[in-house]
């Protein structure tokens, strides 16, 4: 008997705002333990919620983008339960009229090759609610501490169908879903820094057959690729159990990534019984049109209609975009440079291969810089890309002071200039080296004479050595080939 | 001027003095205080007292009038707070075990309006734990004796804000109310006890019990004092998403405005049976007074009255449970030392510093919110309460203000009804479905019976119009001024 | 999760819902009263509430919010005020078993 997976997946953003969702302190990450509270993030008697709009206007972002739609109103509920890291023991959100319904996140599957582009998909979502966080709990060997500074930052939460088959279709939808959040300035989406997280829901059938299995929750999915192994690993684990006659019940289960297995949680209470109740401290929002219609104007365009656009439009190989897309700010770059330079083909391989490595190795020194704040401008590069074009500078030697540029911040024109690196199209100049490596090299020149066409290479080869590569190479091909025909 | 004829002055009168020069406010606050020590060891109002700093404010206040910065009507004058609206530095138990060493790091948006005003803000007053009650007898801290008779209960929940006005330890006190805890132990008392409507007065600061019901409010001698103090707290507050964007007019003028004759309604269902007789005589004379003074009475019909009480208290309890969820022995509330693990501490702190009462409640409101009851108890209290509602606006179609007694009886004595939950709920059956509409209501005394207990007369308003209501209630008391007559142990 | 009518609530589930530990005698006093009140409650049964919304606040309003900017946070140790137990700024808590 074959079994196949059914994986739904709810995944929590944080959103990017300046203030918590129900109070004005500020969030944060990484600051001192309790620096970022106040009487309604720890729960203090007498405490109220005030709604932040601007939380709201970017969940109605998410949503547009993502293709829900958008509740005309929404409320808020109580999700009551008992926890350390909840300051009021009951967490405000949204239960039985979210802000967003249905939606759909488009997926690619690995295609056969890094050059091939794999298929896509749409998945289906739920819908999409917004909450507060709660704070971190860190344990100890005989206690656990908590720091309130995470408590009431704006989440979002992000439910999906049970609509993934597969451990590679849950990472492609994890990436697709954080490209576009990324995109549209929602969240950095950075899940060692906890702004996304991930628990999964999977469940396993006989092959062919409609009806789910008993779905087992999986949390601490702390990374993308753990995401992917813990659901490999929890598939594997359902289906050998079904195989050797064990029942599957629904658990929550938690994911070990250095042991690579997952261990069953505590059973909570019966399939919590959260006694979700409209929260009377909270008036409900009310969505119209108008302001969906300027929201939607905000929109970015989605990575893979982005993609889409470059590989039809702009005729860029897929493995070329595939480089770039996932990168907003790289994307900006190259479309800047596009702008000024006309070639996107072009400016899509220095991008690509040099700006990207410049980039790498900056990291990997300790000293990262970003696309914004590359010394190489957009104007830097499409100037570059003229220069070759105009034959003023040679692709080996634009290769060649890429590296400085970075460093340096400068201009091409300025560099080339001052290293004297134009292409010697000097006539004179170039007839007498001719001259000179024909005599240098008389075997090579009888060769070419012959009829044997490689041999001119050796001569050319000794030009360019004189001119430290610098001889324009049409110019040098066919001064020697007069000469040597003479 | 003597603190015996001090202690009998109004606030309005108070300010009058301190105006003219004639009195200053550290006189005032040393009158009160020594009234405090010389009674309160009996009436048990107070759970806590700075004096030290209750006379540094009074100070202050003589300071600011003498630089002519005086900063309102108020300034100067000792006004005490329930103990479960939030005064920085102060403590605030909420009459609970489970708060008992809680130091609030904030002010209550109330407190903060108080303090603008320049109002000498200070002791901490007794109240049924976390609210709950209707005699102050679930409070853990012992309870408050009625000034009237110390064997009687003061009501409840805002017992030791009632019987301190009655008692004459302060001029002014601020409560709450949620079933009726101004107004019952207004009534109880013999003072001046108002319940704006929902949404007048921030609930910033305000120890939440029932959060679509909750109101704060003041207790006086005279409707005319509690005008002058919820001019001053009353008012939009943006950290209160339920408060009301609305104009505060100057209530102590409006209340002084000619008065066309209106229309009162008597709610037939409040004039049954389980009223005490000395009760509805004493209601029956002041409504015949309004007659004289040229109103028109009808009897009118809220059929959905005897709905109330049940709907009060599943909304309630189920609200309160889960906003008394906080206090769990992690972050700022006593915690239990049997507690082996984190799960413990709940139980064992929640189990160990709540009283009965709460208890009770907490777990009644789980229960209705409890998977498999939801729609049977909460939702359908919800959709009968706007049944409730739509009586009220029926009503209010053809009356300008509807007028009950405040308490089906005079002051109960104590352990009466402490072991009956039903009878003590039902103590609130003529104050609890104003909360449920969201009405304003006012408590003004309007006599004794036979064995010198209290009356008080209850006033029920429209939403958002307490300039009328405070203008009728008014007209009343400033002809029988009932809330003037102090209790002999107010007297040295 | 129903009870039936006859044991119309069940003190030790709601009462762990509540995390509320009572005692046997609470326990026992309880069953009673509350169940004396939940009678008192069915009078709720006979309404008739067809057609009617329940009412989520007295006087609604819609979309009561703030803009989104800061305002001074409390200092950390006025947060930390009232903790019963504290280390390295952080609230302490017995160990809690598992996330």
């Amino acid at each position: 008997m074959k079994y196949e997976a059914v994986i739904g997946l709810e995944v929590h953003v944080q959103l990017e705002t300046n203030s918590k969702m129900f109070t004005r302190v500020p969030c944060g990450y990484g600051k001192d333990p309790n620096s970022l509270t106040d009487a309604v993030v720890l729960g203090l008697p007498g405490a109220l919620p005030v709604m932040n709009y601007e939380a709201i206007e970017k969940s109605i972002k998410v949503g547009l983008l993502l293709g829900c739609k958008i509740a005309n109103t929404c409320k808020w509920d109580r999700k009551n339960y008992f926890y350390p890291d909840m300051p009021k023991n009951y967490q405000i959100s949204q239960f039985d009229q979210p802000i967003c319904e249905g939606g759909e996140v488009e997926i690619e599957m690995p295609g056969e090759s890094p050059a091939v582009m794999g298929k896509h998909r749409i998945v289906q979502l739920t819908r999409i609610h917004l909450e507060e966080d709660v704070g971190k709990l860190t344990h100890f060997e005989n206690d656990s501490l908590v720091d309130y500074n995470r408590a009431g930052s704006p989440l979002l939460e992000i439910v999906s169908e049970p609509d993934l088959f597969s451990p590679e279709e849950t990472f492609a939808y994890l990436t697709s879903l954080r490209n576009s959040l990324i995109y549209a300035g929602i969240s950095a989406c950075d899940m060692e820094k906890g702004q996304l997280r991930c628990d999964a829901n999977i469940s396993v059938r006989p092959i062919g057959t409609e009806k789910l299995g008993t779905k087992v929750e999986l949390k601490n999915l702390n990374t993308i690729s753990g995401v992917k192994n813990g659901v490999e690993y929890e598939i594997k684990r359902q289906v050998k159990a079904i195989e050797a006659g064990e029942e599957i019940f629904q658990e929550t289960r938690r994911w070990n990534p250095e042991q690579r297995y997952t261990t069953p949680m505590r059973s909570k209470e019966m399939a919590h019984d959260y006694r979700y109740f409209p929260d009377p401290d909270l008036m409900p929002v009310k969505i119209d049109r108008s302001w969906i219609d300027q929201v939607k104007k905000e929109l970015p365009e989605k990575p893979f209609d982005k993609q889409r656009r470059y590989i039809e439009e702009m005729g860029l190989p897929y493995s070329i975009t595939s480089a770039l897309c996932p990168d907003l700010s790289l994307c900006d770059f190259f479309e800047q440079t596009t702008k000024l330079s006309n070639d996107p083909k072009k400016v899509g391989n220095w991008v690509v291969n040099d700006l990207l490595r410049e980039l790498s190795a900056s990291r990997e020194k300790g000293e990262p810089v970003s696309v914004k704040d590359s010394p190489i401008t957009a104007t830097h590069l499409a100037q570059l890309i003229e220069l070759i074009e105009k034959g003023i500078v040679s692709n080996n030697v634009a290769k060649e002071i890429f590296p400085e540029m970075f460093s340096s911040g400068r201009s091409p024109e300025d560099l080339v200039k001052e290293k004297g690196l134009e292409v010697k199209s000097d006539q004179n100049e170039i007839e007498s080296l001719c001259s000179k490596a024909i005599q240098d090299d008389p075997d090579a020149a009888d060769k070419f004479r012959g009829g044997k066409e490689g041999a001119i290479n050796a001569l050319k080869g000794l030009v360019m050595k004189a001119t430290r590569g610098q001889a324009n190479p049409k110019v040098v091909d066919e001064t020697l080939r007069r000469l040597l025909s003479e | 001027m003597s603190s015996a004829i001090l202690l009998e002055k109004t606030a309005v009168e108070l300010s009058d003095l301190l105006g003219k020069r004639e009195i200053t406010s550290e006189e005032i606050t040393k009158a009160f205080l020594k009234q405090i020590n010389r009674i309160d060891d009996q009436v048990h109002a107070f759970l806590h007292l700075d004096e030290q700093d209750f006379l540094t404010q009074a100070k202050d206040s003589d300071k600011r009038r003498a630089q002519g910065k005086s900063l309102s009507r108020l300034d100067g004058i000792p006004v005490a707070l329930k103990d479960v609206i939030s005064v920085k530095g102060q403590p605030l138990t909420a009459a609970s075990k489970i708060l008992e060493n809680y130091i609030s790091p904030y002010d209550a948006t109330v407190t903060r309006k108080l303090k603008e005003a320049g109002a000498v803000i200070g002791g901490r007053l007794n109240l049924d734990e976390f609210a709950m009650g209707s005699s102050t007898e679930n409070s853990a801290y012992g309870p408050t004796r009625n000034p009237w008779n110390l064997n009687c209960v003061p009501g409840g929940s805002s017992g030791g804000s009632s019987a301190a006005v009655a008692a004459r330890e302060v001029p002014l006190t601020l409560g709450s109310d949620t079933g009726g805890s101004i107004r019952q132990p207004a009534s109880l008392c013999g003072v001046v006890g108002m319940k704006p409507t929902y949404g007048m007065v921030s609930r910033y600061g305000l120890a939440a019990f029932a959060s679509s019901l909750d109101q704060i409010g003041p207790f006086s001698k005279t409707v005319e004092d509690a005008a002058l103090l919820l001019e001053i707290i009353s008012g939009h507050d943006p950290l209160d998403s339920t408060s009301f964007p609305t104009e505060i007019p100057s209530y102590t003028q409006k209340i002084n405005d000619p008065i066309e004759p209106c229309t009162l309604g008597l709610p037939k269902e409040f004039f049954g049976e389980g009223m005490d007789n000395e009760v509805r005589n004493s209601i029956e004379k002041a409504v015949e007074f309004y007659r004289t003074l040229g109103h028109r009475i009808v009897e009118v019909s809220l059929p959905t009255t005897d709905l109330a009480v049940p709907v009060y208290y599943v909304i309630a309890t189920a609200e309160a449970s889960s906003n008394l969820a906080r206090y769990d022995g992690i972050r700022y509330t006593s915690r239990s030392n049997r507690a082996k693990n984190a799960v413990d501490v709940y139980a064992k702190s929640r189990g160990e510093g709540f009283g009965e009462e709460v208890k009770r409640r907490c777990i009644l409101g789980a229960y209705g919110l409890s998977s498999g009851y939801y729609d049977a108890y909460y939702l359908k209290a919800q959709k009968t309460r706007t049944l409730i509602r739509e009586d009220f606006n029926r009503v209010f179609k053809e009356v300008d203000a509807i007028i009950t007694p405040t308490s089906p009886t005079p002051a109960f004595e104590f352990g009466s009804k402490s072991d009956d939950p039903i009878s003590m709920y039902l103590s609130d059956i003529y104050t609890i479905s104003t909360n449920l509409a969201g009405l304003p209501a006012i408590s003004v005394p309007c006599g004794f019976t036979e064995a010198n207990l209290p009356i008080g007369l209850q006033l029920i308003g429209r939403a958002f119009n307490e300039s009328s209501l405070l203008k009728i209630a008014h007209a009343y008391d400033r002809e029988h001024k009932f809330g003037c007559f102090s209790p002999p142990l107010a007297k040295e | 999760m129903s009870e039936s009518e006859e044991n119309p609530m069940n003190i030790d589930y709601v009462s762990n819902l509540a995390r509320i530990e009572l005692s046997e005698s609470e326990k026992e006093k309880f069953r009673g009263q509350l169940g004396d009140v939940l009678k008192y409650f069915e009078k709720l049964k006979e309404v008739d509430v067809d057609g009617v919304d329940p009412t989520a606040h007295a006087f609604p309003r819609f979309n009561v919010w703030d803009q989104d900017q800061v305002k001074e946070p409390f200092a950390v140790d006025q947060a930390l005020q009232n903790a019963p137990q504290s280390r390295n700024d952080q609230i302490l808590v017995p160990k809690v078993v598992e996330e």
